[in-house]
Formats: structure tokens, C-alpha cells, sequence
């Protein structure tokens, strides 16, 4: 986790505002996102419910972490999963590669799954020889191109149509040239076919894991998902420790919850359960089950109860769809696996301030985020959070880069504005001068910034204070 | 739904600092909206800021600190009334927070309970009822997104805009997205505020209003500076101060 490179923000940023393609495949995009998840909670006051369920849900199951965790593992050793602990991203990477190993395996498919994307593991496979092959449709075309997801639910996002076709088109070989998403369908799925009769070992994320069965819950909309997790002699299933609930009863709520936020549908296409390897007399399903329960910084985030609410994350996306400088940047402007509010968020308590302090910056604490928020985690207060740990003179702070900016100038001009607004005379008496000389604020520093898009702000000629004087207002 | 007390003798009021160095006619006419109800009003002279630059930028020691000074200036058990839902929304939901480990919490819950933003007031509260005089007129409306999400109250704007009979109130698309001030975002972030006050003044534009209104003060600074600086003919202005020019035909301040 540590030796993440330097993200340069503002060249990302500038880089994506200047291409009208991407903000022009965004805009479209998330427009849709966002009316689809109107359409599917169309009754506020239910959907406020709901919400409040899923965050109970969360809450009451991140209370009980270690104990549900533990029942977890011994359910699904029980029901003949195979489970691995690993701490660091190196650790899990590490299991994947003894189990391929173990089975001679060089081809692994994957369903899509975010931790997999933490881990780096499609480039930690080939390294040690392995192919790692993604078989969800976006992750498919992101892989060809070389690149990382862009979005959490919708990794292709940023690419339209006649970009997709030509990804296709330079990557296959022997591919022709089609723009008929049928067509380009059939390609992916041609291509993927071979691909999961071949493959050794087949991989997925986990959406929920239930503690009290051991069960693993798994949605997905292309039967990709399945063909991973039942096709290949065996299955690795990879989740960050918080994606575990205490009951099967709580599956239903939670998934009206994911897949209404995430794709504004009722149902996926396959919501698959899964809760051993093949058993004796079945004729298909895998003969092993592993399941890797990845922490990755997540128990020191654990460890404080305000920051703990973060951990509540279902991974829906819908922050992003709803978020207004994601909807103009897209993903890859933050730098990080995850992107937007929730990343705003989670990237700086797991890869440090230092790195990805910057990030928090970048919100206007609109709200839009926490409004939407299927779990309702509390981002803006949780950016508010890491903003102060940035600053803070506290000396028990736990997050990597606490106060690693307690000695900048911030501080001080923010200890001249307490002594301004605690000193309401002096205050009052600079405004009625600047007033008086209808002088503006100079053009340096941030007003160098301010007047790049606007005006300079006019000091007004009276106070209110002033005003409120000479109409006789009651002062006391 | 929150519960509205019935037509108080007195309230004070807190003007914010911004309207009191950038829009205090817009201050002043939420005053007067008031007062005309019969209602007195206490403007505390020694009253500064909420506290919310701060406390959003990382400096919650700073905030409170500033925020216990109004806490003990607005002391009297009486409404406190903003032309802001912003500042509003902090020290209704926030200060809560602020305090939350402080030996006077309760007081400090009290106080909370105790703040209004003005649309809110003149609607639930005075029930106040607007007889337009002015010409007719296209306006269209952005809430800030404190008013919207914290304080709720988008809707009381709106209602008190409709009652002006001469006045046309066209939708805005894309309303409910922020128009990119969020105080120091606008200055640490400029090229993503940037991109999103253009984008807000872009539909604006397209909305055909001659005006556009909104209840506070820091978005309407970064949306007129933004129309200003690209020579738009259209001018931004806080609900109160346009709502007082309807009804009397005058300038809040004359």
C-alpha cells in the first residue's frame, strides 16, 4: 500500500476537463445512473426506511466484526470453503498464487471484483507467468486497453461505443471492424468462451458473505460471474474483511439496496448464492472453494468508531453517479482504485494523508454523496474528518500522515480569522474602512484563483452592522 | 417534519458575514421582511461568523472557538432567524456536533433548536403573505445545497417566489447539483469549482430567466461572478432583498 506514486491531482483534473470525449461519455452516463435510481426508489419515505435498514444492517454487523468473521470462516470450512487470511495486499496475492500453483494452473478467469483491483493481481500473475483474464464485459475492454476501471460498478464507462469497437478491433487479433453492439458482443463473448473452457482456476469478489451460514452472495448482470464460479475446477473468492453480515434474512434488503443504487434495476440478471464446492453426486459446480478475506489497512480504520463508518460500503457506486466533480473528471483523475466520494474517503485512511490527503480537497461538501448513500455513511463529516487529522496538533492521531500538515501557513491564517471573528470591533472596523475606500480583496493567492472564472467581489460601501444602525434596529 | 412554534414577539437575527460585507441590502431586507409582520427584531451588534469556513477546512478547534462567541451573544430564548441556509445549517445540525463532547451540550442543543432560515420563518412560522408589485418578471431559482439537504427548506423558497403574481419562476436544469462554491473548494480547487459555476451560469443561461435568485449569499457571489465576468446580462439576487423590492416597489435600504 505504501509505495503508491505521487498522483499530480491538478494535472489529472486539467487533463480530463480538456477532453470534451470523456466529458462528453460521462455526462451522458451518469445522467442515466442517476434518473434509473429515481425510477427504482420512486417513494421517498420507503426508500428512507430501507436506508435505514442498510445501515443498521451495516452498523450492527461491524460492531460484532471479529465474532462474525470467525463464525464465518468456521461456516464455510464447515460447508467445505477453504479460507485464507490475509492482511496486505502482498499476503493475498501470495494465496492466489499457491492455489494456481498448487493446480498447475497458468489461465485464471475472473468476475469483476474491486479487492482484485487493490491487489494489482493481474499484473502480480504475469509476473510469475500466469494470465489473469477479466470476463466482465467492461473489465474485458479496460484490460485489452490497458488500463485501470474508471468507474466502481461500470469500469469501461469513460469509453463510448466507437472507442469500444476500436479497443476490440486493435486487441483481438483477426477481429474486424464493427460498431453493431450485437457484433461486438458476440466478439467478447467468442473470445471469453475459450477462455473459461480452458481456464484452471476461476475468480470473483464477494458482495455479501453471511456469517451465519457462510454463504457467499454474488451479483452480477452477464453470467459471467457464474461461469467463473462454476465452470473451472475451482473457485477463489476474494473480500475485503467489512463485506460480512450476520444473517441470511438480511440478503434481501441489502440486495434491493446494492443493485437499485448501483444499476437502478429491481434484480440482476444472476444473483448467485454460494455456499460450497460440488458436493458428491453433483454434476457441476467446482471441485475446490477458497475464500480470501483480504484487511489491507481496513482494521486500523476499524479501530476508530467515526472512521469505522466507512467500512459500512457496499461498493454500490452510486456516490460516483451522483457526485459533481466525479460526473466532470471520471475516475481516473483521482489516481486511486477507487474513485470518487467513497474514495475520497478510503484512499486516504488506507494509503495515508501524505499520499492521499489531497483528496478530500476535492468536494465542495455538497452532500449529493451522503443523500444517496444506500448505508448512508456520513462522507462529507468523514472528509471533514480527514481534512482536520491533515492539520491536527493532537498527538494520539492513528491515521498514516496525521498532522503532517500541522505546521503549515493554514494554520495561521486560520488563527488570524478566529481573532478577527472573536474581536467583532476590529472586525467591524477593517470592513468600514475597506468600505469606505470601496477597495477589494488584492488578486493574490486564493483571489488569484477566485477571479480565474469570476469577478472580483465588491466589499459593499455599509456594513450590515452599518445599516442595521442607521435604521434603528434593536443592537442589544 | 419539524415542528414551528407559534408568531413570536421578538427574534434575533443573525446576518452572516458575508451578507454583512458583500449583500448587506440583502441582509437588511430579510430584517425588514420581518419586521413589517410585526415581529421585533435584535440584531446583536457584536454577532461575526458561524464558524462554517473553519469547520469545513479541517479547523474544527478554530470553529468552535468562534461559534461559543455566538453562542453566548444570541443567549435569549427566541428564534434566531439567517438570510443563509448554509450558515443555518450549521449551527442548527453542526454545532451539535462541534459541542458534542463539551460540558454544555445541552445548551448547545437548545440553542440549535432555536435557528431558522428565513424563507422557513416567513413561511411555517409568520405565515407571511406577499402582494406583488412589481412588473412582470422571468426568474429562476438555485438553492444552495445546505439550504436543499441540511435545512430542507427549497421548497418554502419556492412557495414564497410563486406567490408573486407577476413573477414567472422557470425550472433550472440540473438544480439540484451545487454550482461549485463550498467556500475554501472554490479557491483550493479552482479548476473543478470553475467547471461547475460555468456549468450552473450555462444553464441558467438556457433557463430564459432575466434573474436568478437564490437564499444564500456565498453561491450567489460565486454565480454573479461568474455570469459578471462572462458579460451575461442576467443578475443574481438574494430571495429577501427581491422579495422586498416586489412588495414596496423600493430598495430595502431606503
Amino acid at each position: 500500500m505504501a509505495n503508491h506514486q505521487a498522483v499530480d491531482f491538478n494535472k489529472n483534473v486539467s487533463r480530463a476537463l480538456n477532453d470534451a470525449q470523456l466529458r462528453k461519455n460521462f455526462k451522458f452516463a451518469m445522467g442515466n445512473f442517476v434518473v434509473k435510481r429515481q425510477n427504482i426508489f420512486p417513494d421517498k419515505t420507503e426508500t428512507e426506511q430501507l436506508r435505514a435498514l442498510g445501515n443498521a444492517i451495516k452498523q450492527r454487523a461491524l460492531s460484532r466484526l471479529p465474532e462474525l468473521l470467525e463464525q464465518l470462516e468456521q461456516n464455510c470450512t464447515k460447508n467445505g470453503i477453504q479460507v485464507h487470511w490475509a492482511e496486505t495486499t502482498e499476503d493475498a496475492n501470495e494465496h492466489v498464487l499457491n492455489i494456481m500453483r498448487a493446480h498447475e494452473a497458468t489461465l485464471l478467469v475472473k468476475g469483476k471484483s474491486m479487492v482484485s483491483e487493490e491487489m494489482h493481481l493481474n499484473k502480480f500473475l504475469q509476473f510469475h507467468g500466469i494470465e489473469a483474464i477479466e470476463t466482465d464485459l467492461g473489465e474485458f475492454i479496460v484490460q485489452l486497453n490497458n488500463e485501470t476501471p474508471s468507474h466502481i460498478i461500470v469500469p469501461a464507462i469513460h469509453k463510448n461505443k466507437d472507442q469500444i469497437a476500436k479497443i476490440l478491433h486493435d486487441n483481438i487479433p483477426d477481429t474486424p471492424y464493427t460498431e453493431d453492439v450485437q457484433e461486438l458482443n458476440a466478439i467478447a463473448r467468442k473470445t471469453l468462451r475459450q477462455k473459461f473452457y480452458k481456464a484452471g482456476v476461476g475468480l470473483s469478489g464477494v458482495n455479501l458473505a453471511v456469517a451465519e451460514t457462510g454463504t457467499l452472495c454474488l451479483v452480477e448482470n452477464e453470467g459471467n460471474g457464474r461461469m467463473c464460479t462454476t465452470v473451472p475446477p475451482v473457485h477463489i473468492a476474494l473480500m475485503g474483511l467489512e463485506k460480512v453480515i450476520e444473517k441470511l434474512e438480511e440478503i434481501p434488503p441489502m440486495l434491493r439496496l446494492l443493485i437499485g443504487s448501483a444499476t437502478g434495476q429491481l434484480i440482476t440478471t444472476y444473483v448467485n448464492m454460494i455456499t460450497s464446492p460440488r458436493k458428491k453426486g453433483e454434476k457441476d459446480g467446482p471441485k475446490e472453494v477458497h475464500l480470501i478475506i483480504l484487511d489491507n489497512g481496513r482494521s486500523k480504520i476499524y479501530a476508530d468508531p467515526q472512521r469505522r463508518q466507512t467500512l459500512q460500503c457496499i461498493r454500490c457506486g452510486t456516490c460516483l453517479n451522483h457526485c459533481p466533480v466525479y460526473t466532470r473528471i471520471g475516475g481516473h483523475a483521482y489516481g486511486f482504485i477507487y474513485p470518487g466520494p467513497i474514495g475520497k474517503i478510503l484512499n486516504p485512511q488506507v494509503e495515508g494523508l501524505e499520499a492521499a490527503g489531497f483528496l478530500a480537497t476535492a468536494s465542495s461538501l455538497c452532500n449529493a454523496c451522503e443523500e444517496v448513500c444506500p448505508v448512508k455513511i456520513p462522507i462529507p463529516e468523514l472528509l471533514r474528518r480527514i481534512r482536520n487529522d491533515t492539520y491536527s496538533t493532537n498527538p494520539n492521531g492513528t491515521m498514516e500522515g496525521h498532522g503532517y500538515k500541522s505546521k503549515g501557513i493554514e494554520r495561521l491564517v486560520w488563527k488570524a480569522w478566529t481573532f478577527l471573528n472573536t474581536h467583532p470591533m476590529i472586525n467591524a472596523t477593517g470592513l468600514k474602512i475597506r468600505g469606505a475606500l470601496g477597495l477589494k480583496f488584492p488578486k493574490l493567492g486564493p483571489l488569484k484563483h477566485w477571479t480565474r472564472h469570476r469577478t472580483n467581489p465588491q466589499i459593499a460601501k455599509k456594513s450590515l452592522h452599518e445599516l442595521v444602525k442607521e435604521h434603528g434596529v434593536d443592537n442589544e | 417534519m419539524r415542528n414551528y412554534p407559534e408568531k413570536p414577539e421578538k427574534i434575533y437575527y443573525f446576518g452572516t458575514c458575508l451578507a454583512d460585507m458583500f449583500y448587506p441590502e440583502a441582509g437588511m431586507a430579510g430584517i425588514k421582511l420581518i419586521q413589517q409582520q410585526g415581529v421585533k427584531v435584535i440584531f446583536p451588534a457584536q454577532q461575526t461568523c458561524c464558524g462554517q469556513p473553519a469547520y469545513n477546512s479541517g479547523f474544527p478547534a478554530e470553529a468552535r472557538t468562534v461559534a461559543r462567541k455566538q453562542f453566548d451573544i444570541f443567549y435569549k430564548d427566541c428564534p434566531i432567524v439567517l438570510p443563509s441556509g448554509s450558515c443555518a445549517g450549521m449551527m442548527r445540525h453542526h454545532y451539535p456536533k462541534l459541542f458534542e463532547n463539551d460540558y454544555n451540550i445541552d445548551e448547545i442543543k437548545a440553542f440549535s433548536e432555536r435557528i431558522y432560515e428565513l424563507s422557513e420563518f416567513l413561511v411555517n412560522v409568520l405565515n407571511i403573505q406577499l402582494e406583488d408589485r412589481g412588473d412582470p418578471i422571468k426568474v429562476t431559482w438555485h438553492s444552495s445545497c445546505h439550504a436543499m439537504r441540511e435545512m430542507k427548506v427549497t421548497e418554502d423558497s419556492k412557495s414564497l417566489i410563486r406567490q408573486l403574481k407577476n413573477v414567472e419562476l422557470v425550472d433550472l436544469e440540473n438544480e439540484y447539483e451545487c454550482c461549485g462554491f463550498g467556500g475554501t473548494f472554490a479557491v483550493k480547487q479552482p479548476q473543478l469549482s470553475g467547471v461547475m459555476v460555468n456549468d450552473k451560469v450555462d444553464y441558467i443561461k438556457q433557463s430564459g430567466a432575466a434573474r436568478v435568485l437564490s437564499g444564500d449569499c456565498g453561491c450567489l457571489m460565486n454565480i454573479s461572478g461568474a455570469m459578471d465576468y462572462r458579460h451575461m446580462p442576467i443578475s443574481g439576487q438574494h430571495l429577501a432583498e427581491f422579495i422586498w423590492e416586489r412588495i414596496n416597489g423600493e430598495p430595502s435600504s431606503s
